[in-house]
């Protein structure tokens, strides 16, 4: 299908805007017309002095937000996750209650006529025996109105939407059940003595065991959305805002835009926003997997739900409500959540036709029954058409993979592992290869001076002040390596006058006078400089990984700088995972093929395919496609995009506030390459366990079905009991959900 | 006689289950784009359940939760990749298009609730 649509989810509800840059009253009339000309807006109202709108109108808020940036200001909407779940949660306990309820006032009238029957007190149809049962006949009537109205009015409903459903079989089943025993009641003779059975008890014991089934999955429920409500539960309620000089505690939903924030030591940080004052060391665990707290300075970047370790600051917020880095990863993994892989869509369409076949497979019962059952007939084709009705559980077998991917979706969370949607989460577990970029991916991507080696007369210290002056002033990548390696040590850097880059050599200049250069082998044999033995140091370097550089001082070497992207810790732990899961381990680089085998090797990589131009990567990708290999690329989400897209799952490997990188399937939002072992974990567990429900579902309907029709009664006289069916039916749908949520204890192999 | 009778009545049972449940079409409602077209989820079906629109155009839904059975807490719109959730109680609205034709049906997560958005 063409995707040409955009979406936009609106609520009813006012929507309340924060809006920002609204530097004078005179905004106020200008922003209220902006909203007011957009299609559906009923009212708006600029509050000047709280920087708000409130927006009334069939309208959603991404189109007001829009406007209002259009017109040159800034705007987000003031909501608040946390309320919502608590609603929700709250009507879930309502109605897990109306259900028990239910459940308990048709029990109590089941259960005495249950046991009269097993211990034959039940009086005959006849004299005193039919006040008893007319007695019966009205309780079960009231039963069947308050706890199992629902069923009916969904049967009609559906019915006269030329859809059937759950409900229209067990309001046919029980229905067909109370009608036919009202029917003998009234006028007994109109079936043989031995047929006049009633069935009222065991309508009304179905729709008890039905509704109790339908509570305890109610619960089962709950637990397979707690991964979301555990990410919901990391948002802050309130934040310390400071207005008119003064701090005052407001609920989340209230920081507006641009506004000032404080944050003490051991709160958690309400919003996404830049520090402007004081400093402090921040524990980002929570989105990004980083153990040790990160140190925080004026101008840093600080992510809402991170919880602030030691110093107290003060932030701008820059983004709030559903524009925060959290608030994206909730809705992300809730639509993912929510999406059907393949082998999902195929059982739709089985659970869609399913309820009319079963309708046409009791019509058939009837019929075979009626023509060649035993005597007395009446009965035997009541029960049998009636248990076959009640038996059949279309529910089982819808719920058998959204359940599941529920739950996969939101273990994949707790590990850092953002699925895009179930149908990644599926392919996932089919990879054959997995293709990994090297910078960024396997490496830190954050080159670092790793090797210094002075020649003699010289040492560390001024080698690396010579080296990092001259590269201060150049815009090579390594170069920030370098300069950042001599702050760190503290090293003054001297002046630098007439500076040269030479392409592919490196550079010269004048550092206090003396002439220097710095780059490759190459540039000290233009210049006929004497290495002695750096060339053989500078080899063994080279076949490390890393990239060494010579430095000549007034026509002398004084000694080799060499500079590595750093592997990351745990990739080659990572990798061995891979492999111990049978994939074929590819390395993807622009590098040069000796430093690209060097890196290769010391992390356990198969096959490396080097210096690859940035836009040939996706054409590699497609190539072992091929080849016939099921492919997972790993990179970053904008230089490896193409190749992302291309693969049959993109692994983005993103880091804290960057979520939800559009061109990947699966956001790895640790940044380590555990992440892949772990998704591909997760997505073989989740096969599985759907495969399981549906395997359940699909043994439980095609087997209870004809034992409910009688299939075993021509060899062993056995026929089901209809309320054993319908206890059947309540567990089988609870029997699916409780297998996804072993999900829940799910740990992959080796993860950390 | 009367065995005929029922067994005959049995066949044109089936006939009308086939007829009803798939050969026929249930009411279509026509939506013109500019107005929000109201769903309302309750006993087991969306009313209305297929809505037709004219293409090109940007649709507006709004569906009316009513009942608080868990089957009706989604709506999913499975060619879309669009999952919304319902709040008991209130009205969620959702923009789509403007869509090529076509049938995009939309169920609740287990199909039990269905419809589908006709695109022509």
């Amino acid at each position: 299908m063409p995707w040409n649509s955009i979406l936009k989810i609106m609520t009813e509800k006012n929507i309340q805007l924060s809006i920002g840059s609204m530097s004078c009253a005179g905004c106020v009339a200008s922003v209220e017309r902006t909203l007011l000309a957009v299609p559906g807006v009923s009212s708006a109202a600029v509050n000047f002095a709280e920087h708000t709108a409130e927006v009334a109108g069939e309208v959603s808020a991404q189109a007001l937000i829009d406007a209002v940036v259009a017109a040159g200001y800034e705007a987000a909407e003031l909501r608040g996750t946390d309320d919502e779940a608590q609603e929700k949660e709250a009507a879930e306990f309502a109605y897990y209650r109306s259900l028990l309820k239910k459940a308990l006032v048709a029990g109590a009238v089941a259960a005495p006529l249950m046991g009269m029957m097993l211990f034959g007190y039940m009086p005959m149809l006849e004299g005193g025996g039919r006040i008893f049962w007319a007695v019966v006949a009205l309780l079960s009537l009231f039963v069947m109105v308050y706890s199992g109205g629902r069923f009916f009015t969904g049967a009609w409903k559906a019915f006269k939407a030329h859809n059937a459903n759950m409900d229209t079989l067990i309001a046919l089943g029980t229905g067909t059940a109370w009608l036919f025993s009202f029917l003998i009641l009234l006028w007994p003779t109109i079936v043989p003595p031995e047929a006049r059975h009633l069935y009222f008890e065991a309508a009304v014991m179905i729709i008890a065991l039905i509704n109790l089934g339908a509570a305890l999955e109610m619960r089962a429920r709950g637990k397979t959305s707690e991964a979301i409500k555990r990410l919901i539960g990391l948002q802050a309620k309130t934040a310390r805002v400071v207005r008119n000089g003064k701090e005052v505690d407001v609920p989340i939903e209230q920081v507006g835009l641009n506004e000032t924030l404080r944050v003490r030591p051991g709160e958690k940080i309400a919003v996404d926003g830049v520090i402007i004052e004081g400093h402090s060391n921040v524990d980002e665990s929570m989105i990004s997997g980083e153990p040790m707290a990160v140190e925080k300075n004026v101008g840093d970047e600080v992510v809402g739900g991170t919880l602030n370790k030691s110093g107290s600051f003060l932030f701008s917020a820059t983004r709030i409500g559903a524009d925060t880095a959290l608030a994206r990863i909730i809705e992300m993994v809730r639509q993912a959540q929510n999406s059907k892989p393949a082998i999902g869509r195929m059982v739709d369409k089985i659970a869609g036709v399913f309820v009319p076949i079963v309708l046409l497979i009791a019509v058939i019962t009837f019929m075979v029954w009626f023509n060649f059952g035993p005597e007395p007939k009446s009965a035997y084709v009541l029960l049998t058409t009636m248990t076959v009705l009640i038996i059949a559980c279309p529910c089982a077998l819808g719920l058998a993979t959204p359940i599941s991917i529920m739950v996969g979706v939101g273990k994949a969370a707790e590990y850092g592992v953002l699925i895009r949607n179930g149908e990644a989460l599926q392919r996932a577990g089919q990879l054959t290869t997995v293709v990994l970029d090297k910078t960024g991916t396997v490496t830190e991507g954050r080159p670092a001076v790793t090797n210094l080696i002075a020649s003699d007369g010289w040492n560390d210290e001024q080698l690396l002040t010579i080296a990092a002056s001259i590269e201060a002033v150049s815009e090579h990548p390594l170069a920030e390596a370098i300069v950042a390696a001599a702050h760190r040590r503290g090293l003054a850097l001297s002046s630098t006058e007439g500076f040269e880059a030479i392409a592919g050599h490196g550079v010269r200049a004048q550092v206090d006078g003396a002439r220097v250069l710095f780059g490759n082998r190459k540039l000290m044999g233009d210049n006929q400089i004497d290495l002695a033995d750096l060339p053989a140091v500078a080899a063994r370097l080279a076949a490390n990984g890393e990239t060494p550089m010579f430095l000549a001082v007034d026509g002398a070497a004084a000694g080799v700088v060499a500079v590595a992207d750093p592997i990351k810790a745990d990739s080659k732990a990572a990798i061995a995972r891979l492999h111990k899961i049978g994939l074929k381990v590819v390395m993807l680089t622009g590098d040069n093929a000796a430093t690209a085998a060097a890196v290769a090797k010391q992390v356990g990589i198969d096959e490396v395919i080097a210096e690859v131009l940035p836009a040939d990567k996706s054409a590699k990708v497609a190539a072992l496609q091929a080849d016939g290999e099921v492919v997972g690329m790993v990179g970053d989400g904008i230089n490896d995009a193409p190749a992302l897209a291309r693969a049959d799952v993109g692994f983005a490997i993103g880091s804290g506030t960057d979520v939800a990188i559009e061109s990947a399937d699966v956001t790895l939002m640790r940044g380590s390459l555990h992440g892949v072992a772990d998704a591909i974990a997760i997505s073989k567990a989740t096969v599985r366990n759907i495969k399981q429900n549906l395997f359940g579902a699909f043994i439980y309907n095609s087997l209870g079905i004809p034992i409910a029709a009688g299939i075993l009664f021509p060899l062993f006289g056995i026929l089901l009991n209809p309320i054993v069916a319908g206890g059947a039916m309540a567990m089988s749908s609870l029997t699916v959900v409780s297998n996804a949520n072993r999900l829940r204890l799910f740990k992959p192999e080796g993860a950390q | 006689m009367m065995d005929l009778i029922v067994n005959l009545l049995a066949l044109a049972l089936m006939a009308f289950i086939v007829w009803w449940f798939w050969l026929s079409r249930a009411e279509v409602k026509q939506a013109s784009a500019s107005a929000v077209i109201e769903v309302i989820v309750e006993n087991g079906v969306y009313t209305p359940a297929h809505i037709e629109v004219p293409q090109g155009e940007v649709i507006r839904l709004s569906f009316e939760r009513r009942d608080p059975s868990p089957c009706a807490e989604k709506v999913l719109f499975d060619g879309l990749d669009i999952a919304l959730d319902l709040p008991l109680g209130e009205k969620q609205a959702l923009q789509v298009g403007p869509l090529t034709p076509g049938e995009y049906g939309f169920s609740c997560q287990m199909q039990m609730y269905r419809g589908s958005l006709v695109v022509c």
